[in-house]
């Protein structure tokens, strides 16, 4: 029984855990790619690592916490444009090739002995190297607090701190995408999502307003990988394809282009991925192995996201009536 | 038997009167019907259409009086194949101009050349005297020459009023900073909404406004998208094939609105391959085929055109295919031969 109540406890955990944050933050990204402009990022991953390195190394060469930030974003944004230059004017499935692969040579290139001098090569950055300036700027004071059934650190790692910046993002990346979304900008992005050329027909430059969306999207993916790699290290291999299907996951779960689907699914999906794994780590503690459990868990969100697929694409918030009509 | 004859018929006549004979069939009375009683307008501006071409000499490339629209040396060619060679084309102001040919005579490619979606090997075009050549096709709606599509594009996801606004130029609201601050824009927006109720209501769409654009019917997808060319204030619009895949009784209805186009001062050019369906309410036909301006002229002159007869019909249409080929020896030979070889 007691058991039973830590591993709840361990799942409840993680609906208000910072990785759920950061997941949330890049799914609202790639919900404003593919959810209202219908662009296939299949690299959200690429973002959120090229966050975390540009926070991380910019951080460890010395500059204060907003500079490191900045190079963050200015990192993506630029990022964004490179990819999107040569093929938001091609089909959109050439996004999608684009992206996975970018994304890859990204991580590729942060494992590289060559840049290991700033990366850390394959061992990555250890937290402790860039996390200073954060904590710093926290105003709460040292020692433990406990809310219910909730008890962390108030400053460090895994902290209150880390989840009130984190969730004070989403809390602000949930306002611009719902001031963005209910504006005609808005709904360019969604009649992009319908038939780019009949909007070019209507005299609106699709380039333009696409470019804009991945630029933005990619911003809010590299803002996750910050707050994913401040309770733990920036490792490029645990930062890879995988990461982005669960971002895909998370998306399609809470529904796409709807504006609270991306924090539903996020704490639904960690939530049950955490029950499942901490169940089978206690239940089965002599016949599994603690990798085995991590394959089988990842099996699992495999075999969920093509169920969700199949049976309910709209996810949990989206509207049936509205997908009906997708007959292209 | 009647099988066996087919491959002996002229091959560039055979798609022609099947397609005929299946038309007439599937639909016999109700097309012809409602295009026949499609009349037309007695407006102001179909008379000075009229009175303005009658001085015009129908011969192809011949010059108009006040043109909107000149084409020179247009080519595109598809590998070895060249599906647009138009030397000149001149598209008068304020008026209906019909651009009709058999299928694959190189209407809708001419069409994408003019509106910005492919870009020709050669040749120059402009619109109001602005050359229009290696223009966006966005910048060339901005510049007032809208058009629809043959396969309709509504915006099924978003609503019919939704479809609507899009359209609207110039709203402030569509720049990314802008659109965050709503007083910026809602005022525009709230002009367009109007704007867009009045036309939707004109095109017996204002009840539809809250639907989505991908529940209505075939027919309505094209209003609703001429209705959206509308809302951008074009002064001119270009149609491509407008009545394809629309029921009878709404043709009618959707000739009389491009007629209702051309009398509040717009001018029309619509692509069309059923020449009946344009010669009540056009005041100019041109002719294409095989790529080439083959005719032009006032559409019951055109109808009568040599060359526009040979163009639908095949140059060899009034040979008979019928039983006599059969007793041509040769003929008869091979397919007994053909026999014996069973």
């Amino acid at each position: 029984m007691e058991e039973l109540s830590r591993i709840l406890t361990q799942a409840a955990g993680e609906l208000i855990a910072p990785t759920t944050a950061a997941y949330v933050l890049a799914a609202i990204g790639l919900n404003l790619h593919f959810g209202y402009t219908g662009l296939l990022n299949m690299g959200q991953a690429g973002f959120m690592l090229l966050g975390a390195y540009g926070f991380a190394i910019s951080t460890i060469a010395g500059s204060p916490l907003w500079l490191a930030v900045l190079v963050a974003l200015v990192a993506s944004i630029l990022f964004a444009l490179i990819l999107g230059m040569p093929t938001l004017k091609l089909r959109g499935d050439y996004l999608a090739i684009v992206t996975i692969a970018a994304a890859e040579i990204i991580r590729m290139l942060g494992r590289s002995s060559g840049l290991a001098e700033w990366t850390g090569g394959q061992a990555g950055l250890r937290g402790n190297e860039f996390k200073d300036t954060f904590a710093a700027l926290s105003p709460l004071p040292d020692g433990r607090t406990a809310i219910g059934p909730f008890e962390y650190l108030n400053n460090g790692s895994d902290s209150w701190w880390v989840r009130i910046v984190g969730w004070s993002l989403v809390a602000l990346a949930l306002l611009v995408v719902w001031l963005l979304t209910r504006s005609p900008w808005g709904r360019l992005l969604k009649g992009v999502r319908e038939d780019e050329d009949a909007v070019r027909a209507l005299g609106k430059n699709v380039y333009a307003v696409k470019m804009q969306a991945l630029v933005l999207g990619g911003v809010l993916g590299s803002l996750g990988g910050i707050i994913y790699v401040l309770p733990r290290a920036v490792q490029p291999d645990g930062m890879a394809r995988s990461m982005t299907f669960f971002v895909w996951t998370v998306l399609l779960l809470g529904g796409a282009a709807t504006l609270f689907g991306p924090v539903l699914g996020a704490m639904l999906f960690w939530a049950v991925f955490m029950l499942l794994r901490a169940g089978m780590r206690e239940g089965m503690a002599g016949t599994l192995a603690p990798d085995q459990v991590e394959n089988i868990g990842g099996l699992v969100v495999g075999l969920a996201l093509m169920l969700l697929v199949i049976f309910r694409p709209q996810g949990i918030l989206g509207n049936k009536k509205e997908l009906a009509f997708d007959a292209r | 038997m009647p099988d066996e004859t087919l491959p002996e018929t002229p091959p560039e006549t055979l798609p022609e009167t099947t397609e005929n004979d299946v038309t007439e069939v599937t639909e016999p009375e109700s097309t012809v019907e409602a295009l026949e009683s499609v009349e037309r307008s007695d407006s102001a501006a179909a008379k000075a259409a009229e009175h303005v071409l009658a001085t015009v000499e129908p011969t192809v490339g011949v010059s108009k009086p006040d043109t909107i629209l000149v084409a020179d040396g247009v080519q595109r060619r598809f590998g070895g194949m060249t599906a647009v060679d138009v030397d000149h084309l001149e598209v008068q102001r304020g008026v209906i101009t019909a651009l009709i040919g058999p299928n694959g005579a190189g209407k809708t490619t001419f069409f994408n050349l003019l509106t910005g979606f492919d870009k020709p090997n050669q040749g120059s075009w402009s619109f109001e005297g602005k050359s229009l050549a290696g223009i966006s096709a966005a910048k060339v709606a901005r510049n007032g020459m809208v058009r629809t599509f043959q396969l309709t594009k509504a915006l099924s996801r978003l609503t019919v009023l939704q479809n609507m606004q899009l359209a609207a130029m110039d709203n402030p609201g569509e720049n990314l900073f802008a659109s965050l601050v709503k007083p910026l824009w809602s005022g525009t927006e709230k002009r367009n909404a109007e704007k867009a109720l009045e036309i939707l209501s004109r095109f017996k769409l204002d009840a539809k406004k809250d639907d989505f654009a991908g529940s209505l019917s075939g027919g309505q997808r094209k209003l609703l998208e001429m209705a959206r060319a509308l809302m951008t204030d074009p002064t001119m619009i270009m149609l491509d094939e407008p009545m394809a895949g629309v029921n009878p009784a709404l043709v009618q209805s959707l000739l009389g609105h491009i007629q209702a186009l051309r009398d509040d001062g717009m001018t029309v050019l619509f692509v069309e391959h059923d020449m009946h369906a344009v010669r009540h309410i056009s005041d100019w036909v041109v002719v294409m085929a095989e790529g080439r301006i083959v005719a032009e002229g006032p559409p019951a002159a055109v109808m009568q055109d040599q060359a526009v007869v040979d163009a639908y019909l095949g140059a060899h249409h009034d040979t008979d295919l019928g039983d006599d080929s059969l007793l041509d020896p040769a003929v008869l030979a091979r397919l007994e031969a053909e026999e014996e070889k069973r």
